[in-house]
């Protein structure tokens, strides 16, 4: 079974039409990722994947593991496996990035039946993860986010994902804003995580991610439609014509 | 006589065979200058009566529902037991003085640990036993001319709490007055009336609590308090207001603070419970160098009305004042906020600051924030701010797609609201003691609202909007 099968999905943000059919099949190990000109929906795939109440399905199912993820709630998702790494993410002050953390897994830990981690074990493993994403524990006394560069921000996401060990996470544009170095790190932590039960959606505008985190399979979206799907070497051949080519918009037609 | 004059002296008479009954029974009714005290503030409640919302200070609170009660005051003696007030206690407090009905509780209380130099007792023993000491300072801070609620409270001045910190002695424990009104039938009125003074160089933490039984079972209660907090020059003083009556009760309080050189005083205001409930602070800082820090945390649903009245007034040069109130409103709530700073003309120097932000979780709930700053010097350094917002959906959001459950994620942010308060209490028993309390009342405001409710507030685009 597919850990993920997207149908036929059509979404609306105020009533215009932004994902327009779009099909994908995600299995557990694969690494997936998804290009696409801006605009062009991939963002908004990613929000109705993690559940956002903005984005209204109005055709379609998604099944994750075989469940209705459209009928579940933020919360649910996270508890089933789903995990987003957001392309803007929030500042929210006066609540601790550790103790955020920790209530995060713990929420899923007793989702899955299992003890909740008492900070006595919790600490061990998050400095482990810390370590693996060169992030300064000071860092994590502070407010969640708060006061946080952009780069330490995507940082913190992948650390959460390090943390929360979800089935399948959904990198929105994560390499937006990276500096090299930044970028390095982060890749390094995604690709630490890659494993037969892990599936990955790296959504990016650019190229560059993926000669750091390769993809088992690139899509190309295109006004609310996958119209190719490929193997890594589509990404450099986007990189070379980019996304205005006649090829494209003449396949989102030929499929419309 | 026109028929709001019948009105207004059919409100007056039952405060005057009250205030008959009492002068005959008092304690203290033979000290001359106590029985004056008295006399000249019940004539000048008589002569401003309640305040109306013609009156600006009054402009965004109606309070006909108090005027217009025929409130008693406690006649017969209330036996409560241990075990009644187990669930209101502190733990850790340094001593704690139990009021019922206003009435010093010398079983109920515990004073046998506090160190030398502090005396805690009750007002009334106080004019009872040694009046002279106090003599000086009872009602020689709190404005009556100008406030009703003051005057009436000056009127029947009997019993609360005395505190003296003495000289250069040190209480790091808080001291604990909680005061208790039962309702037994005649809708019931208190005037808790306190006096603390920190002489020169000493330190101590009070915390003021209200709490009432039986409110709108049998009628109403109305809890008139007032304090006066005089802190001399270098002494440190935390004063803690918690005000969880019964959501049918009415709660007046005001805390008038007279500073001397270099005296640093908190007060931090938790206003929970209570129908009406009007929050007067009042620090004079009348000493050079005088630091002031005026917090509080206002957190109201259903109908309540919760009004903060700031009255920071800067007489002496080189003095800094911080005001810093949040309010979180739901369903009907209406709170208001009225920051008024004076900068005398000797002042100068002053750094006064004051920040009101509010949280407003339904439609129906609504804030009044007014700063009003009056300046007669011209070196001073004086600002103020106000938002009105809503929980943030983009931090809902966040923390429910990390697997935190939609009320859980929004006690979260309420908590963290409301922390920024919980942040500037230094002493960390009342501290826990307040967050506890927090925690309890935000549960029912945490619940998941309807998503109609949600769609609105996000359409409106903007989470935040700045005021004043």
């Amino acid at each position: 079974m597919s850990l993920l099968e997207i149908k036929n999905l059509h979404a609306t943000v105020d009533n215009h039409e932004i994902l327009r059919g779009v099909n994908l099949r995600v299995n557990p190990g694969e690494v997936h990722s998804i290009m696409g000109p801006n605009g062009s929906g991939k963002s908004t795939l990613a929000q109705v994947l993690s559940r956002h109440e903005t984005y209204n399905v109005t055709k379609g199912e998604i099944l994750f593991n075989g469940k209705d993820l459209l009928a579940m709630k933020p919360e649910e998702a996270a508890w089933e496996g789903v995990f987003m790494a957001f392309q803007y993410p929030v500042e929210i002050p006066g609540i601790g990035n550790t103790y955020f953390l920790r209530s995060a897994l713990n929420a899923i830990r007793k989702y899955r039946g299992q003890d909740e981690m008492d900070a006595m074990d919790f600490l061990p493993m998050f400095r482990e993860k810390l370590k693996l994403l060169e992030m300064d524990e000071k860092l994590m006394n502070r407010s969640l986010n708060e006061g946080f560069s952009g780069g330490e921000k995507k940082r913190n996401e992948i650390l959460q994902m390090a943390v929360l060990e979800p089935k399948l996470a959904i990198l929105d544009e994560t390499d937006s804003g990276l500096d090299i170095d930044a970028l390095r790190i982060v890749a390094n932590g995604v690709n630490s995580m890659r494993g037969p039960e892990r599936a990955f959606i790296v959504v990016t505008h650019y190229q560059r991610l993926l000669n750091y985190i390769v993809p088992d399979f690139v899509h190309v979206l295109v006004d609310g439609r996958i119209v190719r799907s490929g193997g890594p070497e589509l990404a450099l051949e986007l990189e070379e014509k980019g996304y205005g080519s006649r090829d494209l918009a003449a396949q989102g037609a030929a499929q419309a | 006589m026109t028929q709001a004059a019948k009105v207004q002296i059919q409100r007056l008479e039952n405060y005057l065979a009250a205030f008959g009954d009492f002068q005959r029974m008092a304690t203290g009714r033979d000290l001359p200058w106590l029985r004056s005290l008295r006399e000249n503030a019940f004539a000048r409640f008589c002569e401003v009566g309640f305040p109306t919302a013609r009156d600006e200070d009054w402009r965004f609170t109606n309070i006909s529902a108090v005027a217009e009660t025929p409130f008693q005051l406690s006649r017969r003696a209330v036996r409560l037991l241990p075990g009644d007030l187990q669930p209101w206690r502190m733990e850790g407090a340094a001593g704690q003085l139990l009021f019922v009905n206003g009435r010093f509780s010398a079983g109920l209380s515990s004073v046998a640990n506090l160190p030398q130099g502090v005396h805690v007792g009750s007002l009334a023993n106080q004019i009872e036993e040694n009046p002279k000491e106090i003599e000086n300072h009872l009602g020689a801070y709190l404005n009556t001319e100008r406030d009703a609620f003051c005057a009436l409270n000056t009127a029947f001045v009997e019993d609360g709490a005395y505190i003296r910190i003495h000289r250069g002695a040190v209480l790091t424990a808080p001291i604990h007055l909680l005061f208790v009104s039962v309702v037994n039938g005649a809708p019931l009125m208190t005037h808790p009336r306190n006096l603390i003074i920190a002489e020169e160089g000493s330190q101590a933490a009070v915390i003021e609590d209200y709490v009432s039984f039986g409110a709108g079972d049998n009628g109403e209660a109305l809890s008139n308090t007032a304090t006066e907090l005089v802190a001399h020059d270098n002494a440190i003083v935390s004063h803690y207001l918690i005000e969880r009556e019964d959501t049918r009760a009415f709660n007046v309080s005001t805390l008038r603070i007279q500073q001397g050189r270099n005296a640093n005083v908190a007060s931090h205001s938790l206003l929970l419970g209570g129908a009406i409930v009007r929050n007067n602070v009042h620090p004079v800082l009348a000493g050079e160098g005088g630091e002031c820090l005026i917090n509080g945390l206002f957190i109201g649903s259903g109908r309540q009305h919760l009004d903060n009245y700031m009255y920071v007034e800067h007489a002496k040069p080189h003095c800094s004042s911080r005001q810093f109130y949040n309010g979180i409103l739901d369903g009907h709530a209406h709170g208001v906020f009225h920051g008024r700073i004076i900068v005398h003309k000797d002042a100068q120097k002053t750094d006064a600051k004051q920040t009101n932000r509010n949280l407003l979780l339904s439609d129906d709930a609504q804030i009044d924030t007014k700063p009003q700053l009056e300046i007669y010097a011209d070196d001073v350094k004086c600002t103020h701010g106000a938002t009105i917002g809503q929980i943030e959906e983009d931090a809902l959001f966040y923390l429910r797609s990390r697997g935190i459950d939609e009320t859980s994620a929004r006690k979260l942010l309420l908590l963290a609201f409301a922390g920024e308060c919980l942040g500037r209490m230094k002493e960390e028993g009342p501290r826990a003691f307040a967050e506890n309390l927090i925690s309890d009342s935000l549960a029912e405001l945490s619940k998941p609202r309807d998503s109609a409710a949600s769609a609105r507030c996000g359409d409106s685009g903007r989470e935040w909007e700045e005021v004043g």
